[in-house]
């Protein structure tokens, strides 16, 4: 019997040392990690779709829960909404009449290091960015090779990383737009490694002419699939990058420019027969569209996107919004100033959406009147034949937000060779006046760069553009040109040249010495 | 790892050591016999020596002993033995010879009451060295509870329990000592019967600590300094409360108790909004085409706040049975209770049963204590929504109307729009339909058992080993409807939406004690292993509405997530001449949740005590009965909050409502989520001084505690630098933060005879909590963390973590007040003198969200059958920062949008047009006084030949607040008022009859 306990004792003692302790590994059950991720090939879409997510939803839960990026609210933080806020609200096209902390200061050009939607769009570039860099650390060569995959899926993945290294590219064509000199990340840098190094506006764009041209010729073709970014897309974006080359690395860069867009005109797109259905519920089915960031009101939930554009640009004097908008009601919070209105002198244009019963034209409050100054109605969450979004709440709309269509890659051919980049100066002025044939308006007799800049707020207006066009015409900062509440001031008034760009956030500016604030911030 | 190994061995060792020393032996006579217990029952291990010697042995199995070497002559022979007196009885030795005694051992009814438990183990009152308090059934606050924690509020210094308003079962937010952490928990660690409960939430229930009756319980112990805490390790850090229940007893002949409490409950205070007449005439005057077409539409009154509330019924049946069979003690306790909300159409009724054994085995080695304890808690919730809603919904609208335009929302008066009768988006909903038309109900069961083996290992006199076994399982199902007709879930045509969650955890502990006692020295050493694993799943339900349609679909995978602890601990008491005591613990915790290469922790702690009272020169002092003073270090960890695989790189799928689209085909999306690799616990180093008092035969008596605790590798959520991570911001260990205190604590027996007795007792809290830390890299340019959320726009923060200052401190924009006393809209003192008003003019404001000093103040007094107490509490030093009156009591927020809203009564002094919610005129000043509760009881005595005792009572709890705070209730933990469910004043009578 004593022996019995002494045993019982000593066999129950190693029991619990030896058998509990490697219950100390403990996993999860339903998630991955790296390794079980990237060893089975057909995980690698699922990874790339959230590479193009990041530039749609906040999170994985959609609408909200499990954000991507935190201390700002999620509906707030998302990719589109944020790059559309920094690219309107401080400009003649828009502003918002919230008082939520961030918005005035973007109304009135009062932003800082802190200001909340400045931060949020720099974190969610350097989320996109390192998101990208690690899918990429798993489609080399080795790893595929060491995995054992396939031929066939080796291939498949190749142009998966082609991808990838589009979108990261795009982030930092964003970074290098907004913010100009950013911390600098490859794959080549793992999590957790050594602080990043920042990079200077020339040389990140250098890097980022460099990678498109690295990856264009390998790119699917144009329109291979919905959505995804193909070899016009990289050509969109190249044109972009040599319009604005004079601004982001002082160089000349026009015959560039019209060389990548001619290319992406050539590649099969045509304007949609009616403008109205580029912002609509089933913009999809567009011709013109090049890449979208896509929603969809059932399976790609966010309140950000187009969700915010439709809702946010709705007031309660615009009622019945279900069978108008496709929505449940309004947000009450953007409208455009008289500057914008003023363009459109021929109102029988089509791209016309201005809302005016029960608005005034003049702003004399921004921020709590939701009436003062004119809505814009052109994204609605209904189709073409008048049926609403799929979203039975009503909530989450399916518009597609074009980022780049064919009337921009039009109006950049068209602005390239009027700034003497070479091409047809005929075929751009025939570009510009398609666009005004569409809009049902009289065609121009020729063009001058203020004339195009003109059209692009006609034909652009509300999709993101406005800030760069206005800093490559030298127009949004200084006093050439002032809009209502520019800077704060009811008429408008000059600001100074160092708002052209955002500062880095103060936060990363802590986490991360080798960091220098921008000019002036 | 070896290494580790071998301290862990070491440490089990540390109990077993002390086997071989040797035994001391003379040659002269001897005295040899036995100890019993009054029942004549073998007194095993206990110690008996001769008196001035160091001879001496410790009894037997059978409680036999035998003491050679003594010297020939007259020797007092002195039997000790935990919980009984200790006996002294008179022998002769002769040389050669050999005497026998009979010792028999009288239980110390004192001394047992004065046990302490101190986690793994229990000591006496007098022998502890650190910062503990037991709080006795007799201190427990009076009333009708539906939680355990709240009957002891104001009840130690130090402890500081907060209600979460006044909901069914609602939860409370317990601190000792200021708490130690900024990100990750602050809650301390809740041990019931050696079984540590988790800390997290549980799904359909508001807290889970009303899943424990808190009839059952009999003792709260409160481990204060590290040197009582430090024996829990990674999870001491907060402090930890031992949870002791009643238990049966052997002697005990069949005893029924029943209790039957029955409460209502009242409202105390709404919120001051403007009168239907006042808001009519202030949109007369000021307001916009909108807003007077729509209040001209009717001329009807509404209380929305009289009509969301009623007087709730709460009516508490226990009965218990204990006594003992065949020497087989037992406890059964079988309760009901339910519980109306205030707030209508809230309930909660729990039905359980408790049954505890605790025989004696083997003839008395082995003491078996198992409980069962199981209860059911059905809720249904009432919408909280409705509290806002009703505070701010036009007060000129009727409940119900029976216009057709409101068929559709089942009567119920809603604000729709013109044209298609549609509600509103962003008006308000109803507060009244809010509450009709949603039906939130929840089902949880909770099963926690632990039996605890405790073996006298008799060929080892003094040495015991105990196993103890736990288990706690709790499955819970709710479901969420909500009527088609509700204006909210209107479009989507109703809500019908399932959970289901199922919690587990189990423990096995087990040690080794020895105790021995020299003539000088005694010795008291244990080591043990714990094992203790926790396991969540939920499945995963898709949102549908009424008609069956999936809103959206349920999301891929269950949720599921489990986590471990395994750990080796150690203590030894040792005490020299009765009057200096020594404790030392170490704890060695590892934790599924940190990196295999860092996840084991070290816990240490030391302290001294000297009872100076045992020294001579002390006697002399014919009015100090107690004195004893106590030093301790210590280092404890804490780890809750901490994610459960927050080290790994994890990829997770998204739901199917965040797919992303690539041609006609939608994707799930995988990502990677944001990780520290290096993530570790939170430790804290605490000091602790203290003094035990006692004067006039310890008529008055208390404590006396000063301590500083500095917490290292503090978890804060803090930026990472742009891309090296896969999210922004990220919890990991930065900083370091203090809390100072003082704690005084003072009972006084005024008069204690036999028809009368008077007690009071008094205690005061002072603390300071700082962070002194927050950044990798110090930039005095950078103010801090942002925190504190509130209502008014969206991403507005009125609180900060910074540097230098308190946690949670308020960073507010300064008010300019005109000549008229009035704040200047829109006006604030511009800080750095740039011309503009934006946030680097931001300031904290003078005043924390925690208080300074907090007082509890109690008393009890008997006259014959009479009784009667009162239990008052204060708090004093911290600040609110009104969110009710600074979101409605600004113009704007009447709206006219196709809907009003009222105002609050703050809007006729401030007279803002717009949202000004950083400013500090919205700060107030929140100190307290609150009658806790009244109690009144009269025990009527034997009725029908001793057949039955009785005994009534009548209280009242929360009697009245003494506050200048304009809210509805000072006491909002976290300093952010904004609409909580208000705290009733509640009237109870109880009978208690026992049989």
């Amino acid at each position: 019997m004593k022996k019995l306990n002494y045993i019982l004792a000593l066999l129950m003692g190693s029991i619990m040392l030896t058998a509990c302790i490697n219950d100390l590994n403990t996993a999860p059950k339903y998630g991955l990690n790296a390794n079980t991720v990237y060893s089975d090939p057909n995980n690698y879409i699922n990874v790339l779709s959230k590479l193009y997510a990041g530039l749609s939803i906040t999170g994985n839960n959609g609408p909200a829960g499990n954000p991507d990026i935190s201390g700002i609210d999620e509906g707030f933080s998302a990719y589109v909404r944020v790059l559309w806020n920094l690219q309107e609200l401080p400009t003649d096209e828009a502003v918002c009449g919230w008082d939520d902390p961030g918005i005035p200061e973007l109304n009135f050009m009062t932003w800082n290091s802190v200001s909340p939607f400045v931060v949020a769009m720099y974190n969610r570039i350097f989320y996109q960015i390192p998101l990208c860099n690690e899918f990429l650390r798993y489609c080399t060569e080795d790893w595929m090779t060491e995995k054992g995959f396939t031929e066939e899926n080796k291939i498949m993945i190749r142009q998966y990383a082609l991808e990838a290294r589009f979108i990261r590219a795009l982030s930092y064509y964003h970074a290098m737009d907004l913010f100009g000199n950013v911390p600098f990340v490859t794959e080549a840098d793992a999590p957790g490694a050594d602080l990043p190094k920042q990079i200077n506006r020339k040389d990140l764009f250098n890097y980022i002419e460099a990678e498109l041209l690295a990856i264009e010729p390998a790119m699917q073709a144009s329109r291979f699939q919905y959505a995804r970014a193909d070899k016009a897309t990289v050509w969109s974006l190249l044109a972009k990058l040599y319009l604005n080359a004079e601004v982001y690395a002082q160089v000349n860069k026009y015959s560039e420019c019209v060389e990548y867009s001619s290319r992406v005109i050539s590649a099969g797109y045509a304007l949609d027969a009616e403008y109205r259905w580029l912002f609509l519920a089933d913009n999809h089915q567009s011709n013109e569209i090049i890449f979208p960031v896509t929603f969809d009101g059932m399976q790609t939930r966010t309140y950000g996107g187009t969700t915010f554009l439709v809702h946010a640009s709705i007031t309660d004097s615009m009622a019945p919004f279900q069978s108008r908008f496709g929505t449940n009601g309004g947000w009450n919070g953007l409208r455009t100033t008289r500057a914008l209105y003023e363009k459109f002198q021929d109102t029988s244009d089509t791209r016309n959406f201005f809302w005016t019963n029960g608005h005034t034209l003049d702003i004399s409050v921004v921020t709590g009147e939701p009436f003062q100054g004119y809505g814009i109605t052109k994204w609605r969450n209904v189709r073409r034949d008048g049926s609403i979004g799929n979203d039975p709440t009503r909530n989450f709309v399916d518009i597609d937000f074009p980022m780049f269509r064919l009337a921009d890659i039009y109006l950049t051919y068209a602005e390239a060779v009027t700034r003497g980049g070479g091409g047809d100066p005929g075929l751009a002025l025939q570009y510009v006046n398609a666009l005004r044939n569409r809009g049902n308006i009289a065609p121009l007799p020729n063009l001058t760069l203020q004339e195009i800049l003109d059209e692009r707020a006609r034909e652009l207006y509300w999709e993101g553009h406005r800030r760069t066009d206005l800093i490559r015409y030298g127009q949004f900062t200084g006093g050439a040109y002032n809009w209502p509440w520019k800077g704060g001031d009811s008429s408008g008034m000059a600001v100074g040249e160092y708002l052209n760009l955002y500062p880095l956030p103060a936060t990363d500016l802590v986490a991360n010495p080798n960091l220098k604030q921008n000019f002036n911030y | 790892m070896k290494q580790n190994y071998l301290v862990k061995i070491a440490l089990l060792c540390l109990a077993g050591w002390v086997f071989w020393l040797p035994a001391i032996a003379q040659q002269t006579g001897t005295i040899s016999g036995t100890v019993l217990d009054a029942k004549r029952q073998a007194i095993v291990g206990a110690a008996v020596i001769v008196k001035g010697t160091t001879n001496g042995g410790a009894s037997d199995v059978n409680g036999k002993f035998r003491i050679e070497g003594v010297k020939p002559g007259a020797v007092q022979v002195q039997a000790s033995y935990l919980g009984y007196q200790t006996s002294v009885t008179s022998v002769t030795v002769e040389a050669g010879k050999s005497v026998v005694v009979a010792i028999v051992l009288e239980e110390d009814v004192k001394m047992l009451q004065e046990m302490v438990v101190i986690g793994y183990g229990s000591t006496q009152a007098r022998d502890l060295t650190g910062s503990v308090v037991a709080i006795q059934a007799k201190t427990f606050q009076q009333g009708n509870f539906a939680t355990p924690e709240q009957m002891i509020m104001g009840k130690s210094p130090g402890l500081r329990i907060t209600t979460n308003g006044g909901a069914p079962g609602a939860g409370s937010t317990i601190r000792i000592r200021g708490g130690t952490s900024l990100n990750a928990s602050n809650d301390p660690l809740i041990v019931i019967d050696g079984m540590p409960l988790e800390g997290r939430g549980i799904a359909g229930i508001n807290n889970p600590l009303s899943l424990i009756n808190p009839d059952d319980i009999e003792t709260f112990t409160v481990l204060k300094d590290a040197s009582a805490a430090a024996i829990y390790g990674s999870r001491g850090a907060n402090g930890v409360i031992i949870i002791t229940t009643k238990k049966g007893k052997s002697s005990d002949k069949l005893r029924v108790e029943v209790s039957n409490a029955v409460s209502v409950k009242q409202i105390t205070r709404t919120v001051d909004m403007l009168s239907p007449a006042q808001l009519r005439a202030l949109i007369e005057e000021k307001g916009t085409t909108g807003m007077k077409s729509i209040i001209a539409q009717s001329n009807e009154e509404t209380n929305w706040q009289n009509e969301i509330y009623q007087p709730g019924l709460v009516n508490n049946f226990n009965i218990a049975f204990s006594g003992g069979i065949k020497k087989l003690p037992y406890r059964l306790n079988l309760e009901r209770y339910t519980e109306e909300g205030m707030l209508r159409t809230g309930q909660l009724e729990r039905t359980g049963a408790t049954l505890n054994l605790n025989p004696t085995l083997l003839k008395g080695k082995l003491k078996v204590d198992a409980t069962a304890r199981y209860n059911n808690v059905q809720n249904r919730f009432a919408n909280q929504g409705a509290i806002g809603s009703a505070v701010t919904f036009d007060p000129t609208r009727p409940v119900r109307s029976d216009s057709t335009r409101f068929d559709r929302y089942g009567g119920f008066f809603e604000w729709t729009l013109a044209n298609n009768g549609n509600p509103v988006l962003l008006a308000p909903r109803n507060p009244v339909s809010m509450l009709e038309q949603q039906r939130d109900v929840s089902d949880v069961n909770r099963f926690i058992g632990n039996v605890s083996l405790d073996y006298n290992i008799t060929q080892v006199p003094g040495l015991r080993a105990v196993l103890n076994l736990g288990g706690d399982f709790t499955q819970a199902s709710g479901t969420n409807f909500v009527d088609s007709t509700f204006s909210g879930a209107y479009i989507r045509r109703g809500v019908n939406n399932q959970y289901q969650q199922s919690k587990s955890s189990r423990l096995m502990d087990a040690y080794l004690n020895y105790t021995k006692t020299w003539a000088l020295h005694s010795l008291d050493v244990t080591g043990g292993y714990s094992y203790q694993y926790w396991q969540t799943e939920s499945p995963v339900y898709p949102d549908m509405n009424l008609l069956g349609d999936t809103i959206a679909k349920a999301a891929p995978f269950p949720f599921y997530t489990d986590n471990a602890i395994i750990s080796f601990y150690g203590r030894a008491i040792y005490k020299y001449l009765d009057k200096y005591l020594l404790t030392a613990t170490l704890r060695s915790d590892g934790s599924s949740r940190f990196n295999p290469n860092g996840r084991w922790g070290y816990f240490p702690s030391v302290a001294v005590a000297w009872r100076m009272m045992d020294e001579d020169y002390f006697k002399q002092f014919k009015k100090l009965s107690n004195l004893k003073m106590r030093v301790s270090w210590g280092l404890t960890g804490q780890q809750d909050g901490i994610a459960d695989y927050a080290y790994i790189p994890n990829y997770f799928q998204g739901t199917p409502t965040a797919q992303y689209q690539f041609g006609n085909q939608f994707y799930s999306v995988l990502r990677p989520d944001g990780y520290d690799a290096n993530l570790k616990w939170e430790t804290t180093q605490s000091y602790n001084v203290g003094i035990d008092y006692g004067f006039f035969n310890n008529r008055l008596y208390g404590g006396i505690d000063v301590y500083y605790k500095l917490t290292e590798d503090l978890l804060a959520v803090i930026p990472v630098a742009a891309g090296t991570n896969f999210t922004n911001q990220i919890l990991t260990n930065v900083g370091s933060m203090t809390n100072r205190g003082a704690e005084v604590s003072l009972n006084y027996v005024a008069v204690d005879r036999k028809n009368l007795s008077v007690e009071f007792g008094a205690n005061m809290t002072y603390n300071i909590n700082r962070i002194t830390k927050l950044s990798v890299i110090d930039d005095p340019q950078n103010p801090g963390i942002l925190v504190g959320g509130i209502a008014g726009g969206i991403g507005n923060t009125i609180q900060i973590h910074s540097v230098g200052y308190a946690r949670h401190s308020f960073y507010v924009r300064q008010q300019i007040y005109g000549e008229d006393g009035k704040p200047t809209e829109g006006s604030y003192v511009d800080q750095n003198d740039d011309g503009i008003i934006n946030e680097k003019d931001l300031v904290h404001f003078n005043g924390n969200s925690d208080p300074v000093t907090f007082f509890g103040f109690f008393g009890n007094a008997r006259y014959k059958r009479w009784n009667a107490g009162f239990s008052l509490r204060a708090e004093t030093g911290q600040y609110i920062y009104n969110n009710v009156r600074s979101t409605l009591g600004q113009f704007r927020n009447i709206s006219g949008l196709g809907y009003i809203n009222n105002l609050h009564s703050d809007y006729l002094n401030s007279e803002f047009a717009t949202l000004q919610v950083l400013s500090d005129y919205y700060m107030e000043k929140a100190d307290f006084l609150r009658l806790d509760n009244l109690t009144i009881g009269y025990n009527v005595g034997s009725l029908g030949k001793d057949l039955v005792k009785v005994r009534v009572s009548a209280m009242i709890q929360n009697v009245f607040v003494w506050t200048k705070y304009s809210g509805i209730d000072p006491e909002v933990f976290g300093g952010i008022d904004n609409n909580i469910y208000p705290r009733p004043r509640v009237y109870t009578m109880n009978i208690n009859l026992t049989f």
